[in-house]
């Protein structure tokens, strides 16, 4: 919890260990197979070709090869499963950050001010995060009507709570050390006790928390963009090409089976180094 | 010890309240609510009658407690796209919802905790690395993911059973499957954690110096403690397999709460998807008061923290 700092520099010099490199390298891959999407795809993602439709995987019509296949549009489903890295990422990214922001200083406020600030504050945590996040996300869009942006939203306001509740708990612990009483009674104000005591010890924790949120957001974006709630056609998402994929499952598999082996990587990558971050990070945990 | 049992339902409704506040100022977000309840060809007239004869002309404050008065009184009002009361809707797609998370539930546990306790006895072997990767890949697997890989293999190429709808009792095998594997990586996690606390105890030393068997340290004694975690993570977990219905009843057509809602969704009928959404959660904060009690029966210490903060 209160992890002295020798101890922790002690921690950050241990070896990674060989199971986390591959996965990292496919996280990297990932990555930057979203940012330089249009340099990688072979084809334009919304290109559509009805002569060449639902073409099995190394399919060649007018010079163009379809290494993954072509899906019922006789779009590429090799461009559009990296185009879909972009969607997937950026949606991850923005919620996680938004959701990351608001709920640390929500927590750290309620922990730092207590009295009814702190009742308020953790009692909506309490109500958030007591009913499934994927409810409160689809009663959301089925008013917000959905869209990229929304679902961005969506996912911050249902997320939130779980930030809340670890900084809280952390800035608890944190707010009695004695060097944080010495820094308030030296007159400090709450904007530099909690920027400059409270966060960089807590941070850890929080970190550990958003790369598990990560890898849950990027399967929420997924989920709601194949039950016709997120990413609207005809951008290219993995959620969206699964739903596609199951409709034509004993035709042509390979619209499915691409886009999800993708999204498969993606979060195991994910999970496995927020793993290893959590026992890195926070030893109490294992 | 009363008092705690007190302080948790009394959140609980808290919670529940919150939620149906939650849901009010969400439909008026929209900007007209009117426009969530009528079908999508409805006339400008139709949409003015409705809008008087419920009342959404009236003060916010009005319609808000009559809103929570309807709900309180079990009364989740009509589908205007169905012509239906939205209970009765919600009562015939039940059944199906509850043998499906029964099914998962069934499969998440089978599985997830035999494989829970061999990781933790067999820990730093190599056959529980091997294991903690199986469970790792069910985390990480999307359910609509692997639903169409089954899908895939077991319907189409194999032809061994039903890809999708609920007209034979084999149609339930792999929605259970699909929907049971994320929960099985939880249980097997708990139960994992839950293991590795109980072997530094005392007891267990004590049965190794009586010369017992590991087997018979952990069958007779071990995981009767353990099991006190993994009850609660059972409580919660069944208010996510309700939740994960949602996707796995789509992608094998059968008919549930989750096919409901989402059929729902795509007619703009808002009022049925404001019930079942509602019917989760209560679901889900009940799953939750029942949990937190269950522990602090079993579990004193809890109760003693607990009423004090």
């Amino acid at each position: 919890m209160n992890a002295a700092a020798p101890v922790a520099t002690k921690r950050s010099r241990r070896p990674i260990p060989w199971t986390v490199i591959p996965f990292a390298a496919i996280l990297t891959a990932l990555v930057l197979m979203a940012i330089f999407a249009p340099y990688i795809a072979p084809l334009d993602p919304n290109a559509q070709n009805l002569l060449a439709r639902l073409k099995a995987p190394g399919h060649e019509a007018r010079g163009a090869v379809y290494w993954l296949g072509s899906d019922e549009l006789g779009r590429d489903v090799l461009s559009r499963t990296v185009y879909g890295a972009r969607v997937s990422l950026l949606v991850a990214f923005a919620s996680v950050i938004l959701s990351g922001v608001f709920g640390s200083v929500l927590g750290m406020i309620a922990a730092f001010y207590r009295g009814w600030v702190e009742t308020i504050i953790m009692r909506i945590v309490d109500i958030v995060l007591s009913v499934p996040a994927i409810l409160l996300a689809i009663i959301t869009v089925a008013v917000l009507g959905p869209s990229l942006y929304n679902v961005v939203i969506v996912l911050a306001l249902t997320r939130w709570p779980r930030y809340a509740r670890v900084a809280y708990g952390q800035t608890l612990s944190v707010a009695n050390m004695p060097y944080v009483r010495l820094s308030r009674f030296m007159g400090a104000g709450w904007l530099r006790l909690l920027g400059r005591h409270v966060l960089p010890n807590i941070a850890g924790a929080l970190i550990v928390v958003a790369t598990l949120e990560f890898g849950l957001m990027v399967l929420f974006e997924a989920g709601l963009s194949f039950l016709g709630l997120g990413v609207q056609p005809p951008t290219a998402s993995w959620g969206a090409m699964l739903s596609t994929g199951r409709n034509y499952v004993a035709t042509a598999w390979w619209i499915a089976t691409f886009p999800g082996l993708a999204l498969f990587l993606l979060v195991l990558s994910i999970n496995l180094i927020g793993d290893h971050a959590r026992d890195r990070l926070d030893p109490r945990s294992r | 010890m009363s008092a705690f049992f007190l302080k948790r339902t009394v959140q609980a409704v808290i919670a529940v309240l919150g939620v149906m506040t939650l849901i009010f100022f969400l439909q008026r977000l929209s900007g007209d609510p009117v426009l969530l309840l009528v079908p999508q060809n409805a006339t400008q007239a139709d949409i003015d009658a409705l809008r008087t004869s419920l009342g959404f002309d009236r003060p916010l404050i009005v319609q808000y407690f009559d809103f929570m008065r309807g709900l309180l009184s079990f009364d989740l009002g009509r589908s205007y796209v169905q012509n239906v009361q939205v209970s009765t809707l919600i009562w015939s797609r039940l059944p199906y919802t509850l043998m499906l998370a029964g099914g998962a539930l069934v499969v998440a546990f089978g599985i997830g905790i035999p494989l829970g306790v061999l990781m933790a006895v067999r820990r730093d072997k190599p056959e529980a690395k091997a294991m903690m990767a199986v469970v790792l890949a069910g985390q990480s697997m999307p359910t609509f993911w692997s639903a169409i890989l089954m899908i895939l293999v077991f319907a189409v190429w194999l032809g061994w059973l039903p890809p999708s709808g609920a007209r034979e009792p084999s149609s339930l095998i792999m929605p259970s499957i699909a929907l049971g594997l994320l929960s099985m990586a939880t249980f097997a996690r708990v139960a994992r954690t839950a293991v590795l606390d109980e072997l530094e105890k005392e007891y267990v030393r004590t049965g190794h110096a009586k010369g017992l068997p590991m087997r018979r340290i952990v069958m007779r004694h071990l995981l009767r403690n353990a099991a006190i975690p993994v009850v609660t993570v059972a409580a919660l977990e069944i208010a996510n397999l309700l939740a994960g219905a949602v996707i796995v009843e789509t992608v094998f057509a059968w008919p549930g709460l989750g096919q409901l809602t989402v059929q729902a969704i795509n007619a703009r009928d808002f009022l049925v998807v404001q019930g079942v959404v509602l019917l989760g959660a209560v679901t889900a904060i009940a799953l939750n008061l029942i949990a937190d009690l269950l522990y602090s029966l079993i579990d004193p210490r809890i109760r003693i923290e607990g009423g004090a903060a």
